[in-house]
């Protein structure tokens, strides 16, 4: 089991939103507009939306990063041209999002929100700072584990995938309950992303990758 | 490969996915627009006020998926739930009887997804519900104006799908 259920009570948001039911199974026919997805031009992203780092007048506060990795299919094939976004709280743990409550400090000079396209191997490269642990009123003392949130496209719209990365060796995780409600320690290790020294640039940055594999279309299943 | 697991998009995407005219997949004159216009609610028949719906027509058109340029028609569009649980899309007809309907929310571990039937016709999926399912995946229309609500659970829950 890959993905995680959507009652998952020890997320409490989970309880008046997940479905009752299980979704229909449907054999969608080769028409089903459900098997292809949205194309996105070079023309639509901008060259700077992949450097977070860049999007203001100054740098902002905290450890700059890079985080590279490949969209695939279950085949192991690079998907690409693909749109990835991503988004997240500054170093001190805050979103730049007026809900956010969080009596950490704002950082004039980051936005948190990212986006690129795949490269003809499948590949993105994001510029970011790494983001800090924030807390949450779940339970008692919850805190979220550093994460950055992806959203990835795909060939199909079925393929629609909304994820979050984590970083590896990170102590939050087991006390996590959005990571926890994967059922499959394996699948929730595919989530924690590698520290990968070849893509640490020296004097820099420190690099992570992180790879993302897309579920089978309804055609090849 | 073993897939990557999904995570809720979480509550805090406001700043990130919303896009500049996003929810309108043809411009405002487009002489076929019609409105998808609709709320989302939970299961205690409230509002949900941090919702990110997707829709998707099939083909991704001329007028581009995120950058709208002077095109006339996208296949794509996005919209965020307002206070009170309303989402609104000014599209046009789909070439057949549906269109796809994404729905991420906090609370939500998984997208679902979902169709809008703008007739009510024989259909593969539609007729495989026993009635009161199928008129979930209906809207109601009026003039250029459609109505769909998305209940995420409890009574009338929308149909959602699985391929
Ligand atoms: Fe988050």
């Amino acid at each position: 089991m890959t993905h995680p259920p959507y009652l998952y009570p020890g997320y409490q948001s989970t309880v008046l939103r997940a479905p009752s039911r299980p979704p229909v199974a449907f054999k969608a026919d080769p028409d089903a507009i459900e098997l292809s997805s949205p194309v996105f031009g070079h023309d639509e992203v901008g060259s700077l939306d992949a450097d977070l780092t860049r999007q203001h007048a100054g740098e902002p506060i905290g450890e700059r990063i890079i985080v590279t990795g490949r969209i695939l299919d279950d085949g192991g094939r690079p998907v690409r041209g693909t749109l990835v976004e991503v988004w997240q709280a500054n170093s001190a743990g805050r979103y730049a999002h007026a809900g956010d409550q969080h009596p950490a400090p704002l950082d004039p000079n980051f936005t948190g929100a990212g986006r690129c396209l795949t490269d003809d191997e499948g590949r993105y490269r994001f510029v970011t700072i790494k983001p800090g642990a924030y807390p949450w009123r779940n339970h008692p003392n919850a805190w979220r584990p550093a994460h950055i949130h992806f959203s990835v496209f795909g060939t199909a719209f079925t393929q629609r995938l909304v994820t979050q990365m984590y970083f590896p060796g990170d102590p939050l995780m087991p006390f996590d309950p959005i990571m926890q409600s994967i059922p499959d320690e394996a699948a929730r290790q595919r989530l924690v992303s590698s520290y990968a020294h070849d893509v640490t640039q020296p004097e820099w940055a420190l690099g992570y990758t992180f790879d993302v594999v897309l579920g089978r279309t309804p055609m090849e299943s | 490969m073993p897939a990557t697991p999904s995570q809720t998009v979480g509550p805090f995407f406001a700043h990130a996915l919303p896009y500049e005219h996003d929810w309108e997949l043809v411009p405002e004159r487009h002489p076929e627009a019609i409105t998808l216009t609709g709320r989302v609610w939970d299961g205690a028949g409230e509002p949900v006020p941090d919702a990110l719906l997707e829709l998707w027509l099939g083909r991704t058109g001329d007028r581009g998926a995120l950058r709208r340029g002077d095109g006339g028609v996208s296949g794509f569009g996005r919209c965020a739930t307002d206070p009170d649980g309303r989402y609104r899309f000014r599209t046009i007809r789909p070439s057949g009887p549906y269109l796809s309907l994404q729905i991420f929310a906090r609370g939500l571990l998984r997208s679902v997804l979902t169709r809008v039937y703008l007739e009510d016709l024989p259909d593969p999926l539609l007729d495989g519900l026993d009635p009161a399912r199928r008129a979930t995946l209906l809207a109601t229309g009026k003039g250029d104006t459609y109505e769909f609500d998305v209940r995420l659970q409890g009574e009338g829950e929308t149909v959602f799908l699985d391929f």
